[in-house]
């Protein structure tokens, strides 16, 4: 696949082009928040950020979602769904865990026999340009989970910072498309991905926090009943803080609202760390406490996802571990795990 | 300043050795740099994890009700101020639980010292009197840590316990005569079309994880308002409009109540500023009743009780 370099002071040419014929979504200051946002301008795009607070998943994925309106017109039920976008999309500056993140929810809404419209439908209609992770943070942890600071799964182009230019790799069909429509760049020539080999050695370097994931999904297996789900929990003050923040946390409710002449229904996201979650309409709580609510997350994640594709439900990016009212870090529960099975062994 | 973990680990070894508690909830060093975190003691080994530090950030008076244990509990100035609430309330017995108090010199805003370092990652966190020194990967720096406290904390005037069983570190002394509603005066001038703007901006980023309402040691509702589905009282949408609704409503409920811990607003991911409104509403029950909450937990709560001369110029 084609490769190009755009020198770092060519890179608002560059975001301008595609604002000419896309929607573009990037990485921008919003307060206290790094979030992606529809851009208007280059100026507004950060590329030298660590990661962004919220996730990237609700471009296809909407925390709040319009599936259909209702209303009653003259004694007929007229239901309208929400119009697609009309222009094509560009999510830009992704960083590696959260592309890899989109392949996961493809999993879900996009597998064949299961598609959601909606979802699929601004998938495609979206290019993910990610942008390789130079310096990871001592909370990420992508590497241990299948990822890695380079990796190009669920981008269609990656950017990658090279010092003075910026390497502009097209990962996919649809990625060259879009690089073949950059003007004013030069080739990638066997320098530069030597460079850029270098520069994927040196992030991978500064890694401290690994922690190992093999086999998870075997010793969460003998788990189900273990002593240890009793107090893993204590602290845990049941926000969604880990599962809305979470790239790959994918589960919603479907909630309708209105009256008899009008109204709509809603898709929202849901979280299994919520009472609510799993309560029946008899009353019943099959969930009841904290403990069956993080044993069914960590379950899902490296337990079920892993037995049902082969790899952890974890994209290591670490937003649950910084975000953590409470700081209950997901490694060290993860370590704790590996170190009780040694135990046992 | 003198490291206060060592002192706090002997009163809970003791209380747990004698019998007295079967539990103590205090702090343990956080997985990363600027955090600690709740930890649960229950025998001597687990009381060695137990640290005291400018990073003991959660209320834990959040813990105490509907908890079967005999509890021993590290409190600051203002986790006392809540479980005065709490008992005040009869969400716990006075008799099972021991409080140690902490007096408390503020709590560091971890966000706003990252936010100093611009990208920059600290691995190594140290406080000496007045500072704090951070290194990392090729720097090291010393910030002032007045500077870097919570505004909860800035604005706080009961940094030590004001109810305890033991007492650990000298009291600490706070400027009474500041005014701790400085900020919300400020608010209360800006035209209302400015204050709606501000909190329609707020609203917009909020996500609805209810790390707020979870932190908070007054959110013990068995079943809050917007868990209720039948009657649904509020949409668990994220329009501008119900968030909105839920943060209004959340505040009201801590309405001569709320002791300013901040522990909602250190909750949020997305750094709203959730104690804008919280103290606005704490002004006015000071203003209209003289009363603050968590003081005194034999005096009667000024919105659960009536009195003639309760101000009633609202209603016409």
């Amino acid at each position: 696949m084609r490769a190009v370099l755009v020198a770092k002071d060519q890179m608002s040419v560059l975001l301008e082009a595609l604002l000419q014929d896309h929607e573009v979504f990037a990485p921008v200051n919003d307060d206290a928040l790094v979030a992606f946002r529809q851009v208007d301008s280059p100026q507004q795009v950060l590329l030298d950020y660590g990661n962004s607070t919220l996730p990237p998943k609700g471009l296809f994925f909407p925390q709040t979602e319009t599936l259909f309106t209702y209303s009653l017109e003259r004694g007929h039920l007229v239901l309208k769904e929400p119009q697609p976008a009309s222009r094509s999309q560009v999510l830009f500056g992704v960083r590696p865990c959260d592309a890899r993140s989109f392949t996961f929810l493809d999993r879900v809404f996009a597998n064949g026999n299961q598609c959601d419209g909606c979802y699929l439908a601004r998938r495609e209609n979206c290019t993910v340009v990610g942008l390789s992770c130079g310096s990871p943070k001592a909370t990420c942890f992508c590497s241990s989970v299948g990822g890695g600071p380079f990796s190009a799964t669920g981008s269609d182009v990656l950017v990658t910072d090279l010092g003075t230019d910026y390497l502009v790799e097209a990962i996919t069909d649809k990625g060259a498309l879009l690089v073949e429509s950059i003007g004013g760049c030069r080739e990638a020539n066997e320098d530069s991905l030597r460079r850029r080999r270098e520069a994927e050695a040196s992030a991978e370097a500064t890694f401290r926090g690994a922690i190992r994931t093999e086999d998870m999904e075997l010793r969460l297996q003998e788990m189900w009943d273990d002593p240890f789900w009793d107090r893993l929990h204590e602290k845990c003050i049941g926000c969604g803080v880990c599962t809305y923040l979470c790239p790959t946390c994918h589960c919603f409710d479907i909630v309708d609202e209105g009256s008899e002449q009008r109204g709509r229904r809603l898709r929202l996201w849901d979280s299994c760390m919520f009472p609510l979650f799993t309560q029946h309409a008899s009353g019943h709580n099959p969930r009841p406490t904290g403990k069956e609510r993080w044993r069914q997350r960590l379950m899902h994640k490296f337990r079920y996802w892993a037995e049902s594709h082969g790899e952890a439900g974890c994209v290591g990016c670490g937003r649950c571990v910084v975000n953590c009212p409470v700081n209950l870090d997901i490694r060290q529960v993860l370590n704790e795990i590996e170190s009780l099975s040694k135990r046992v062994e | 300043m003198t490291d206060l973990s060592p002192a706090i680990r002997d009163a809970a070894r003791r209380l747990l050795s004698d019998g007295l508690v079967d539990v103590v909830i205090g702090f343990e060093a956080g997985p990363i740099p600027l955090r600690s975190s709740p930890c649960f003691a229950r025998d001597a080994a687990e009381v060695e994890r137990l640290v005291w530090n400018m990073s003991c950030e959660n209320n834990l008076a959040k813990y105490l009700p509907r908890r079967r244990e005999r509890v021993g509990v590290i409190a600051k100035g203002c986790d006392t101020r809540s479980i005065v609430g709490l008992l005040r309330e009869g969400q716990i017995e006075r008799e099972r639980l021991h409080i140690i108090g902490v007096p408390c010199r503020g709590l560091i805003d971890r966000r706003r010292i990252e936010s100093e370092l611009a990208g920059r990652e600290a691995i190594d966190v140290q406080e000496r009197e007045g500072e704090i020194l951070l290194r990392g990967d090729g720097f090291a720096i010393a910030l002032e840590k007045e500077r870097y406290l919570h505004a909860s904390c800035r604005a706080c005037r009961s940094p030590t316990p004001v109810i305890y069983d033991t007492l650990i570190g000298d009291p600490v002394a706070k400027d009474m005569a500041a005014d701790e509603y400085a900020t919300v005066r400020e608010f209360e001038a800006l035209p209302t079309g400015e204050r709606w703007q501000f909190f329609a901006a707020q609203a917009s980023r909020c996500i609805r994880c209810y790390a707020c309402r979870n932190a908070c040691p007054l959110c013990y509702c068995t079943e809050c308002f917007v868990d209720s589905t039948q009657p649904r009282w509020l949409s668990p949408s994220t329009d501008a409009t119900d968030a909105l609704v839920f943060q209004i409503m959340r505040v009201m409920h801590t309405a001569g109540r709320c002791v300013d811990c901040g522990a909602c607003e250190r909750a949020c991911p997305v750094g709203l500023d959730l104690r804008l409104l919280t103290k606005k509403v704490e002004k006015d029950v000071e203003e209209l009743f003289h009363y603050k909450a968590g003081l005194d937990v034999h005096e009667p709560m000024p919105l659960s009780t009536f009195s003639p001369d309760d101000p009633g110029d609202f209603i016409r």
